[in-house]
């Protein structure tokens, strides 16, 4: 194809793209306004994918606009008509060339981002944890650094990447904050590892996104990212007011039930680790290495 | 009353919900007023004789065509509950629990329960007269198929007013759906319905591979079949071999449930990540079943319609070909986010992007099939076109889907559920009713109207995307799939009213359809002629509808396109050698009665291991093996129609 050609695809695509964008300006399309290097990564593929798809459905729409206006049985009509003609070796080449190529360029991206995510994004901070337990039907949040934990809201310093580990103490969720990144389930018996980091202060909507039962439309949390030292006047807030988790209390969050924001001064040692222990993490040794290492 | 009674009954009887006292009475006015008009009409027999004891692919076919007509009407009233419930905030419509139950049995029903019977449909009626033949290979089993896939369904919508329904997502992953978070009946239900309705799919690929493999008429080469039929052979070929994992999954699932087996909870050694990878070893698959069929329905109807030849025969082939053997290795795209690590993740992502090229090549190969011939505007091809800006727009985000780190943020919002919507109904659904109206002549011998049928079609189509492209957005904004309700303020609320007014459009369009059928029932256009659409393959050389044997003759193919070719020659005065041939006997299989009695001995044992009454499921089995004991012993099986029958009623049909 023509240089010309090319560029006026091109041009196209953009001009296809543009009415989603548009609708995207705004600021409740999550997807379309990441605040973290992961959701960035994520919302580029999907602008690209959106315009190299806009190059064979476009022209599909439009061609079959044209055919049914151009070639209608109708007394009078002088558009060519033949009944026999059914092969064409160019045209076939060329329909099964386009998409073999718009796949390639697609497959090539795709495997780059999705080698690059399992990375902690590139960051000024050092990262830290925090560890994610999906209860029915509610969040729990433990800060192992800071020795706190959060239900249905999670606090995380902006610009340091946060290295979200999953697990679930009831059916299988999965953690999703759209602004910061996609999701990864939280499964019973597993620990998973997630990366995650905002870019700059803000509350950031997060919701269980894997069906668990009557209450799993409650399980909305927010993500509150906020200055390095505020995050830490916070974590001395919460040990100075907050109430401890004692093992009574996490054996009353496990009921099924519906709570709103909780805070921590402490939780009991090794909490995590043992819920993932009386799911059965005994039986998956490689993933229960990852989580603590 | 004994207390125990009222306990049982309670727990018996679905309690508590006013719909559901209003359904309970609805059935059983229904059920009081088909036995009073089979009564009354004195037509227990007939239906015993014609319907119920059939082996007559034909009818069999109409059964399939009826029962999805009625689950698709069943599953489309939970799609407006659900929508009504969410069309503002804070809805109060429905309960958490009673909107579980109701998107749980929308996607079981619409699936496993209106899509495959309604392919079904299509299977039936067009196969056997396609290729020239006068039955399925085995049509005792076809009629085994058709007869479980209906005690199945009605075990399933059974649970709707005993016992519960089932309520953990139709994809049922343990641990949601195993003891501990779901102990009640509606999970066995679930479990039992589709195992019951497997086998009887299973049994139906089969049959339809023997048949097209062995029945074809002579001179039938593979490469001149319709593409119909080899849309056909590739979706039997999938169901043979997908559907074993999903009878697996279930079964081991079940096993779980009432005998305390750990193959699917961490704590004895087992993992549910096991039974989300065989249910979508089969799931994926399954999709591509249910669409190759449709791919099928348009390749006929673009020619048909275009008065050409279908463009690029050999390609269309090839793609179906590659869409059958890839389709089996994507399945893990349903988890990206189960975190298998980034080489299986690419991988699956992959394959799941180059499953696009065929399918595009497809939809080119349609429109030049168009280009340049003669376009007539029926309603089997607005359905067609119809269905080509919608596979193009689901196609591009099935792509966008693919796209393994997008998916992150894709997975289980609303962008997923417009999307497969958008592939499901535009593909599936608008295919299988460009087919219904497309054959409907051939099986009924009238012609459905074209006025009501284009207004049905406009209603439904624009509604479909008033109701799904908002749930696009609805995706980037965040808002998750199986949400019962979701609270003011995220934007999601516009969006939501509009979608919910869409479905609405939907429900009107089916509705029209059904006022469609009937009206032309009472004052359609008669198809005297046998080929109303001057059609192109071996169906239409047939009078409508067809007789029970079919062919009179065997016809003799020579080219594809086999009854156009015929009609071309008569037309160039070329004599037609098979009408001169003497008529022989023809030879039919014989009427029974068992394939409906082993059915509802399967019901009793689904029904007796849903509620673990263990003795009821014991003599169900016994039933059912005492049954495939008798059939082993019967060989009175066949019989031949004589030549002079055969005389009468082609020359009822004016022919000779």
């Amino acid at each position: 194809m023509s240089e010309m050609g090319l560029r006026r695809l091109r041009r196209l695509g953009v001009l296809a793209a543009v009415p989603l964008l548009c609708t995207g300006c705004g600021e409740r399309y999550f997807i379309l306004n990441p605040a973290g290097p992961v959701a960035n990564v994520e919302k580029n593929l999907i602008v690209l994918t959106f315009v190299l798809t806009g190059i064979v459905v476009i022209p599909v729409i439009a061609l079959m606009a044209f055919i049914v206006t151009r070639y209608r049985d109708k007394p009078g009509n002088t558009a060519p008509y033949e009944p026999e003609w059914s092969e064409s070796k160019t045209l076939e080449i060329i329909w099964w060339g386009i998409p073999i190529l718009i796949i390639a360029i697609l497959g090539t991206f795709t495997v780059r981002d999705t080698f690059r995510l399992v990375r902690p994004p590139v960051a000024s901070g050092p990262p830290m944890t925090i560890q994610v337990t999906s209860l029915d039907w509610k969040w729990l949040f433990q800060y192992p650094g800071q020795n706190i934990a959060t239900v249905n809201y999670v606090r995380i310093p902006a610009g340091r990447p946060v290295e979200f580990v999953l697990t679930s103490h009831a059916p299988m969720n999965s953690f999703w904050v759209p602004q910061l990144g996609g999701q990864e389930y939280t499964m019973p018996g597993m620990a998973m590892r997630l990366w995650l980091q905002a870019d700059r202060p803000g509350t950031y909507f997060g919701s269980g996104a894997n069906f668990t039962g009557r209450g799993f439309a409650h399980m909305r949390f927010n993500v509150i990212a906020m200055p390095s030292a505020d995050f830490d006047r916070w974590t001395q807030q919460v040990k100075r007011t907050a109430p401890p988790l004692t093992t009574a209390g996490y054996k009353a969050l496990e009921q099924q039930s519906v709570v709103g924001q909780l805070q921590y001064s402490s939780f009991p040692k090794g909490l995590f680790e043992q819920t993932i222990r009386t799911d059965g993490g005994m039986y998956m040794k490689q993933k229960m290495e990852t989580a603590t290492d | 009353m004994p207390a125990s009674v009222t306990n049982f009954a309670t727990h018996f009887f679905v309690t508590g919900e006013p719909m559901i006292y209003g359904a309970d009475v609805a059935i059983v006015l229904v059920s009081l007023a088909i036995l009073f008009v089979l009564t009354y009409f004195k037509k227990w027999k007939w239906l015993w004789k014609e319907w119920l004891t059939t082996v007559d692919h034909k009818k069999i076919g109409i059964m399939y065509l009826i029962a999805a007509l009625l689950m698709m009407f069943r599953g489309g009233v939970d799609a407006l509950l659900m929508r009504t419930q969410l069309m503002l905030p804070n809805g109060r419509f429905l309960q958490a629990q009673h909107y579980n139950e109701i998107f749980t049995t929308h996607g079981t029903l619409m699936i496993l329960f209106m899509a495959m019977p309604f392919i079904f449909a299509m299977f039936n009626i067009v196969v056997p007269l396609q290729i020239g033949a006068r039955d399925v290979a085995f049509p005792y089993l076809n009629a085994i198929s058709f007869w479980l896939f209906f005690v199945a369904a009605m075990l399933l919508n059974l649970s709707f007013v005993i016992g519960g329904s089932p309520d953990a997502g139709w994809v049922s992953y343990p641990p949601l759906a195993d003891l501990p978070f779901d102990r009640g009946p509606g999970e066995n239900f679930y479990l039992l319905s589709l195992q019951i309705t497997g086998i009887g799919s299973m049994a139906t690929g089969l049959n339809f591979f023997v048949t097209i493999m062995r029945m074809r008429a002579p001179g039938m080469t593979l490469m001149r079949m319709p593409l119909f039929c080899w849309a056909v052979l590739s979706a039997s070929v999938l169901i043979i071999v997908a559907f074993p994992a999903l009878t697996a999954a279930l079964a081991l699932l079940l096993i779980d449930r009432v005998a305390g087996a750990h193959f699917f909870t961490m704590l004895a050694g087992g993992n549910p990540m096991m039974y989300v990878n065989l249910f979508w070893v089969w799931g994926h698959p399954e999709v591509y079943i249910v669409v190759l069929p449709a791919f099928g329905v348009f390749s006929e109807v673009v020619a048909t319609f275009a008065k050409k030849r279908v463009f690029g025969y050999a390609s269309m082939v090839a793609s179906m070909m590659v869409i059958t053997v890839i389709s089996y290795l994507v399945w893990l795209h349903h988890f990206f986010t189960m975190g298998a690590g980034p080489g299986v993740n690419s991988f699956f992502a992959l394959a799941s992007m180059i499953i696009a090229i065929p399918t595009g090549v497809k939809v080119f190969n349609w429109l030049m099939t168009l280009f340049r011939g003669r376009i007539r505007l029926t309603p089997p091809l607005l359905w067609t076109l119809g269905f080509v800006p919608n596979f193009a727009i689901g196609g591009a985000t099935g792509v966008m889907l693919a796209v393994a780190p997008a998916d992150y943020q894709y997975h289980n919002s609303y962008f997923l559920i417009a999307h497969f919507h958008q592939v499901l109904i535009g593909g599936t659904v608008y295919g299988m009713i460009a087919g219904m109206y497309y054959w409907w002549p051939k099986v009924f011998g009238f012609l459905l109207g074209e006025r009501l049928a284009r207004h049905a079609f406009w209603w439904f189509n624009i509604g479909f995307y008033v109701c799904f492209l908002p749930q696009y957005f609805l995706g980037y904004m965040g808002m998750t799939r199986r949400i019962y309700t979701y609270p003011p303020g995220m934007g999601w609320t516009t969006w939501n009213f509009i979608s919910t007014l869409g479905a609405y459009m939907m429900g009107i369009g089916f509705i029209l359809i059904a006022a469609n059928i009937v009206q032309s029932a009472l004052h359609g256009v008669r198809d005297t002629t046998g080929d109303p659409w001057d059609g192109r393959t071996l169906e239409w050389s047939l009078p409508s509808p067809a007789p029970h044997y079919n062919f009179a003759r065997i016809p003799t193919v020579h080219s594809r396109d086999a009854w156009w070719e015929m009609k071309e020659a008569r037309r160039r005065g070329e004599p037609v050698q098979e009408s001169t041939e003497p008529l022989r006997p023809i030879h039919m299989p014989k009427s029974s009665g068992r394939p409906f009695i082993l059915s509802v001995l399967f019901f009793v044992f689904g029904f007796g291991m849903t509620f673990n009454w263990y003795v009821m499921a014991i003599i169900g089995l016994l039933g059912v093996g005492i049954c495939l004991v008798l059939r082993s012993f019967e060989f009175d099986t066949d019989f031949y129609i004589p030549v002079h029958e055969i005389e009468e009623t082609e020359a009822a049909y004016g022919r000779s």
